[in-house]
């Protein structure tokens, strides 16, 4: 049987995380056809309207300008994911090969990234992103260079513990014995070895990226109104939590669904591969 | 073990020195003249100038930089723009109140997750395993500013349990704490579980089951003694993340605490405050890892020893 194969039989039966495959395949499917799925335009203002409760015309009600939740709700589904993706790919695309040099170098060069990485963790959950988006202004991009930084040591860290296995290995010595370059050796050889931890980690990755950046926006630091972002949703809907709490009810629900479809997901990754790599 | 306290704390000076380097990095990084802000609207040349003059902005970055690592090492964190008071002043008016909340809330991330973890350990792969399991997953996934105004919206605007914001009394404390707490509560869950399972295949597990102990003993006193190791990692980081949490947390439910002194001072444009608030913060995990690692350190070596 191929390795694929059975990494797929031993992921298909963990039930919990094919649920957590199909609720991402859905948000990626409602992200792409938003605008074919959305009843109404997201920003269209309808003050006659306005603070509906969900109903057969508004399925989830409308919002303080009228604006139609479900619509708004659907839109956003663009703008989180673009938000994880990217920042994701930001963190990984520094941290990896900051990982990869590390693990592979050793001595100074180690000790220098691995103190850069512990200084970036050193700062507690959501305060590195905070500082560095209040230094550059808020924005939805900001958020995403933030987010992006925030999540480089996590990179890093792992990709070096992984690398440091690798090297030891045999086949990288023939590798060298044979000539090859130290570049050709890491981003050839050790790299495509390190890529399961790489992937399992960008999974669970995106449910911290989407949750952080939906935090930055719901403290005012990211979209700005009238964008449809979840985060910005929300604190828009903590005004009217006493006359509409579905303002606020609907967009917390869109991105728990989300985060936890990729935290299942990724649960799920880790434990078929580590099984695959045994 | 005194020689490991030494080198830890000795670890932590240049992560500490990065961090002041950071945090006057970003600082630096702000677009626009922090001189002509600090000197307010309509401010002459000649004043403007005289600002930047009295912050030191016209000498060189690295002077800029010892000069204000010089400053924080005496207990100086600048004056905020918005009060003209110390930061440091700020910080610690506000710091008993954020204290409070995170102590309260790491108590319930220990109590649940222990709870819980040791209840699904014990039962694997029953139902009962199942569902806290998956409630735990819905735990980590939740956006805490979500859980925050869901519960308020609940306990306080529905049906008047709790008071919907402020501080002060046990019943302010309750919503916040718990707002704050779960997602720990359901990550040391996780890890006690994990933890717990792993003790439970041992050899000493099953002489003592052999040897006829209860099963409440075998969990709960022989177990549970090792298993707990890794989850004080874990709490320890947990501690962590909690205090960047009260960032979000304060801010839902209106807390005067140094979480939301960080949203004002963002929204204010009152740097020296952001800078200042952000390095205080980092140097109290930082401690509090220091802390956790010696303890840990130390449960491992008395089972060493044993």
């Amino acid at each position: 049987m191929g390795k694929w194969k059975i990494f797929y039989k031993r992921f298909a039966k963990r039930k919990t995380a094919v649920v957590g495959g199909v609720v991402i395949i859905i948000y990626l499917l409602v992200a792409l056809l938003a605008p074919v799925l959305a009843p109404y335009d997201p920003l269209q203002i309808d003050l006659v309207h306005k603070l509906q409760l969900p109903s057969w015309i508004h399925w989830l009600g409308t919002d303080d300008k009228g604006r139609d939740i479900l619509s708004r709700l659907i839109f956003g589904t663009q703008l989180s994911l673009s938000v994880g993706f990217v920042a994701v790919i930001i963190g990984a695309a520094i941290g990896v090969p900051l990982g990869l040099v590390s693990g592979y170098y050793g001595r100074w060069v180690d000790a220098v990234i691995m103190r850069i990485v512990d200084v970036l963790l050193a700062f507690p959950g959501i305060l590195l992103a905070l500082a560095i988006v209040s230094a550059l202004g808020p924005s939805l991009t900001n958020v995403i260079i933030a987010v992006g930084i925030f999540s480089v040591p996590t990179f890093a860290r792992i990709v070096r513990g992984s690398t440091l296995a690798i090297k030891r290995l045999e086949f990288v010595d023939a590798i060298r014995a044979l000539g090859a370059s130290d570049i050709k050796i890491i981003f050839g050889h050790i790299l495509p070895n390190v890529l399961s931890p790489i992937i399992v980690q960008a999974t669970l990755r995106l449910a911290t990226a989407i949750l952080t950046a939906a935090g930055l926006s719901f403290l005012g630091m990211g979209a700005q109104p009238p964008s449809p972002e979840w985060g910005a949703m929300l604190s828009n809907g903590r005004d009217f939590l006493w006359s509409a709490p579905h303002l606020a009810a609907f967009p917390g629900a869109a991105i728990a669904t989300l985060v936890l479809g990729f935290n299942l997901f990724g649960d799920g990754l880790r434990d078929a591969l580590d099984q695959r790599m045994n | 073990m005194f020689v490991f306290i030494v080198r830890r704390i000795l670890q932590m000076f240049p992560v500490l020195l990065g961090v002041t380097l950071v945090v006057f990095l970003i600082m630096h990084m702000v677009p626009g003249d922090p001189a002509m802000l600090m000197a307010g609207e309509g401010a002459t040349q000649q004043r403007i100038n005289e600002v930047r003059h009295g912050l030191g902005l016209d000498r060189p970055l690295p002077v800029q930089y010892f000069d204000y690592v010089n400053k924080v090492l005496h207990g100086d964190l600048g004056d905020s723009i918005r009060s003209n008071r110390p930061v440091l002043k700020e910080i610690l008016v506000r710091l008993p109140t954020t204290l409070e909340l995170s102590l309260a809330s790491i108590a319930l991330t220990i109590f649940l997750g222990l709870l819980f973890g040791i209840i699904s350990a014990s039962r694997q792969n029953s139902p009962i395993d199942m569902i806290i399991m998956i409630v735990a997953l819905l735990g980590v996934s939740l956006p805490s500013f979500w859980i925050g105004l869901m519960l308020m919206y609940y306990f306080s605007v529905k049906i008047h349990m709790f008071p919907v914001a402020g501080w002060g009394t046990l019943r302010h404390m309750v919503l916040p704490a718990i707002t704050l707490g779960i997602g720990g509560a359901a990550i040391v869950a996780r890890m006690t579980r994990a933890s717990m399972l792993e003790v439970i295949r041992q050899d000493y597990v099953r002489t003592a089951r052999a040897k006829g102990v209860t099963e409440r003993v075998v969990i709960y006193k022989h177990a549970l003694k090792n298993a707990i190791i890794p989850v004080i990692t874990v709490v320890g980081l947990q501690f962590g993340a909690l205090l960047g949490g009260t960032v979000l947390t304060e801010s839902v439910f209106a807390i005067n605490g140094v979480g939301r002194l960080i949203v004002d001072s963002i929204r204010a444009r009152d740097f020296p405050t952001v800078q200042g608030t952000v390095l205080f913060v980092s140097v109290m995990f930082m401690l509090v890892n220091m802390v956790v690692d010696i303890l840990y350190k130390y449960f491992n070596k008395r089972i060493e020893l044993n």
